[in-house]
């Protein structure tokens, strides 16, 4: 066991240290350009170093690198530290562009692929309907041939991003005739037209991050899918098997339980720090064993990946770790704000203060334990998948039909 | 960057379960458990003849020189297995010689202790729950007066190694005049505990007893820590087995929901754990300043997972489960010991947030 890099990556992390200490953040005239404009300028030359986008081939705009998880670990940390701007988080280079470089026409890469890393194109993802939710492939959002274009008619709902994004990728019941995996396809529709209506969903939080989408006689080019008709169910699947590593997520839960120890501090419990009330110090330091936990697991699933060994059922764990943190964070922060709790969380986690910025992580961690699958599918994923339990009887018999 | 165990480390618990696995299987384990001893000579013998006696201590003395990582893999397999035997109690009493002890005293115990020829144990408690170093008020001396609370296997041990007040280590041999031994009723009947009275008992101090005491307590909490790792493991295949087999309205029980979600929460509570106890032991050896804290956090938190995942395999099992005959309720008894031993998780919460100024 050995926690250090070792000389090599660490000349490695010194390069790019350097790197960007020159060219991060912009100065002179760059520096009055728009944060959008600067980080896509700052990118374009973190891909020439070979630094961003490092499985992409160069045909498409990456820097394709050799692949080595240990470099990319380092870049993160790096990157991190000088809050320089990484690949864009959306869905889009998340989901859609490692689907198109393993499913997509040549053509569909060359087009899609460059501007969607460099944040110039935006993406929403088209899955989930008001009748379809884990019964994903029961949805019935219709596509039909008409000539060269598919028309499209239906309602998405949980749709993040719908407001902004230029396309959506979309699941589509193309084959009505087929069975119900086998009668989806992937398609890929420009959203700025007549036929699309976006419209907001206000959250909890006050905040609306995410939206429902209307389609009327939506279009979109017949060769605008991915994979053949009836494969979008395969071809959607492409990127489960990109399992997320969780050190981002434990290094960023350390920092906001340093947040909750600073908050414990401030407030008052019977007139003192609540810092000092034995039942808050407890909870602190439970909370502190889970993170801790947590963390380190993402050094082990580092080290197989690195290996190129399979880390085990940890890596589907990782949601569920994260949102039964959240939950513990939430609670406790809710205790430590006393009466400060009967207030709104205000809308928008920059314009808040102290009470506003917890009492929206308080709503938040519920968001996180809803969003990409409720942590109640994440136990049947862990228990079906990762301790080989029986699939549910209703799942399997609407999966074989 | 490497987290993770060496391919030595790997075939290190492999040949150590393999063994117990052989020479402990369950209808074993059940008879030592029930049996009037709870020590099984021949199977720590085999242990010590592998080398697990004395893995942790120098090779001058006989031992094999290896990290306390190493002795904790051990431990995590001895609590996967509910391994009936004195291994806790001896490698922190040879810790503690190996630490504290002056050149003689080495010399006397250590290869001895190495080859499981003499078998050796800590006693730390002191009524009240007072197990950590600064906590202890029996006086020191040439000779002891007073009493430690249960102390592992006491009754076998042919030197114990007893914390005295302000924090020191004092030897007491087997048979020493005034030292008596009382067998106690423990929940854990893989590891029988004893108290132990002294009226003018000679004994020994070993010179650098006070500087080796936390680190002995430190190691200590890192290796239950990882048995609670290896049990709770355990518990999880055990009940996730169950529920494979188990059959209810035609189909096997694993099939439901309910149950299915629960063993998938007490999975989750275990698994990330396996990195928190080996960081804790990597740091005794190799990351100084965080090494008291985190043996103490991961202490609280692996031995309470423990705990609850124990429960949440009583209820897995149903009816079953709750009976003497199930094998459960040895590893839901070694999660009690591992919990309370050296400590309950809130006094090393309590310690945890001292240490980090809260």
């Amino acid at each position: 066991m050995d926690l250090d890099y070792g000389e090599e990556l660490e000349g490695f992390r010194a390069d790019v240290s350097s790197f960007l200490k020159r060219e991060w953040p912009l100065a002179g005239d760059e520096a009055k350009l728009s944060l959008g404009e600067q980080a896509r300028l700052f990118r374009t030359r973190a891909i020439e170093e070979g630094h961003l986008c490092r499985n992409i081939p160069k045909q498409y705009g990456g820097s394709e690198q050799e692949p080595d998880v240990l470099k990319a670990q380092i870049i993160r940390e790096e990157f991190a530290k000088a809050h320089a701007p990484t690949e864009p988080r959306g869905i889009g280079t998340m989901m859609l562009v490692p689907t198109l470089l393993e499913r997509g026409e040549e053509w569909q890469k060359e087009q899609f692929v460059p501007d969607t890393i460099r944040g110039k194109t935006q993406w929403c993802q088209g899955y989930s309907e008001p009748g379809s939710g884990s019964d994903l492939a029961s949805l019935k959002t219709k596509g039909e041939l008409v000539g060269d274009e598919w028309v499209i008619n239906g309602q998405k709902i949980w749709t993040s991003g719908a407001k902004t994004a230029d396309y959506m990728f979309c699941l589509t019941r193309t084959e009505p005739e087929a069975g119900k995996h086998a009668g989806i396809s992937y398609l890929l529709i420009d959203m700025k037209q007549p036929g699309i209506d976006v419209r907001p969903l206000r959250q909890m939080t006050g905040g609306a991050d995410f939206c429902e989408v209307f389609f009327s006689d939506a279009k979109t080019p017949k060769d605008w899918i991915v994979g053949k008709r009836g494969e979008g169910w395969q071809v959607s699947r492409t990127t489960l098997k990109h399992e997320r590593n969780s050190i981002g997520s434990a290094q960023q839960t350390r920092a906001i339980l340093a947040g909750l120890v600073q908050l414990a501090r401030e407030s008052k419990i019977n007139g003192k720090s609540a810092l000092e009330d034995p039942q808050t110090r407890q909870r602190l330091a439970i909370i502190e064993g889970y993170v801790r936990a947590h963390q380190y697991s993402g050094y082990r699933t580092l080290t197989k990946d690195a290996k190129g060994e399979s880390p085990g059922v940890i890596t589907l764990m990782n949601k569920l770790i994260s949102t039964n943190i959240g939950h513990e964070i939430a609670k406790l922060s809710l205790d430590l704000l006393g009466d400060e709790g009967l207030l709104g969380a205000g809308g928008g986690m920059e314009t808040m203060g102290r009470s506003g910025q917890w009492i929206s992580q308080y709503m938040y961690s519920l968001g996180i334990a809803v969003a990409g699958g409720t942590a109640n599918i994440q136990r049947n994923v862990i228990g079906e998948r990762g301790l080989g339990l029986p699939r549910d009887s209703a799942a399997e018999r609407s999966s074989n039909a | 960057m490497n987290f993770d165990l060496s391919e030595e480390q790997v075939m290190l618990q492999e040949t150590v379960k393999q063994y117990l696995e052989n020479e402990c299987p369950p209808n074993k384990l059940r008879e030592i458990f029930d049996g009037d001893v709870g020590l099984d000579e021949g199977l720590w013998r085999g242990l010590a003849e592998m080398g697990v006696a004395g893995l942790h201590l120098p090779e001058e003395y006989g031992g094999a020189g290896l990290e306390m990582l190493d002795l904790a893999i051990v431990s995590e397999v001895v609590g996967y297995m509910a391994a009936p035997g004195p291994f806790i109690g001896h490698a922190l009493a040879g810790l503690a010689i190996a630490l504290g002890g002056s050149e003689a005293q080495k010399q006397k115990w250590l290869p001895k202790l190495a080859t499981g020829d003499a078998l050796a144990t800590v006693a730390f408690g002191e009524e009240g729950g007072a197990w950590l170093p600064d906590q202890w008020t029996l006086p020191r001396g040439k000779q002891l007066s007073g009493s430690k609370s249960y102390v592992i296997f006491a009754d076998h041990a042919d030197v114990i190694v007893v914390g005295t007040q302000g924090g020191g280590l004092s030897l007491v041999e087997r048979g020493a005049a005034g030292l008596e031994i009382k067998p106690v009723d423990g929940a854990d009947r893989t590891r029988r505990l004893c108290h132990l009275s002294f009226a003018d008992t000679p004994c020994e101090e070993l010179p650098d007893g006070d500087a080796a005491a936390p680190r002995v307590r430190d190691a200590g909490l890192v290796l239950l820590a990882a048995d609670a790792f290896g049990g709770a493991t355990r518990l999880v295949e055990m009940s996730v087995e169950y529920a494979k087999t188990r059959e209810q309205f035609g189909v096997t029980i694993g099939h439901f929901q309910a149950l299915k979600h629960q063993l998938a929460d007490m999975a989750v509570e275990v698994e990330p754990a396996r990195g928190l106890y080996w960081y804790a032991a990597h740091a005794l050896d190799h990351v100084q300043d965080e090494a008291e804290r985190t043996a103490a956090v991961a202490k609280a938190h692996i031995t309470d997972r423990y705990m609850q995942v124990a429960r949440d395999a009583v209820e897995a099992h149903g009816g079953i489960g709750f009976t003497w005959e199930c094998d459960v309720q040895i590893w839901f008894k070694r999660a009690m010991l591992d919990r309370a031993y050296l400590g309950t998780p809130a006094v090393h919460r309590e310690r945890a947030a001292v240490m980090a100024g809260w």
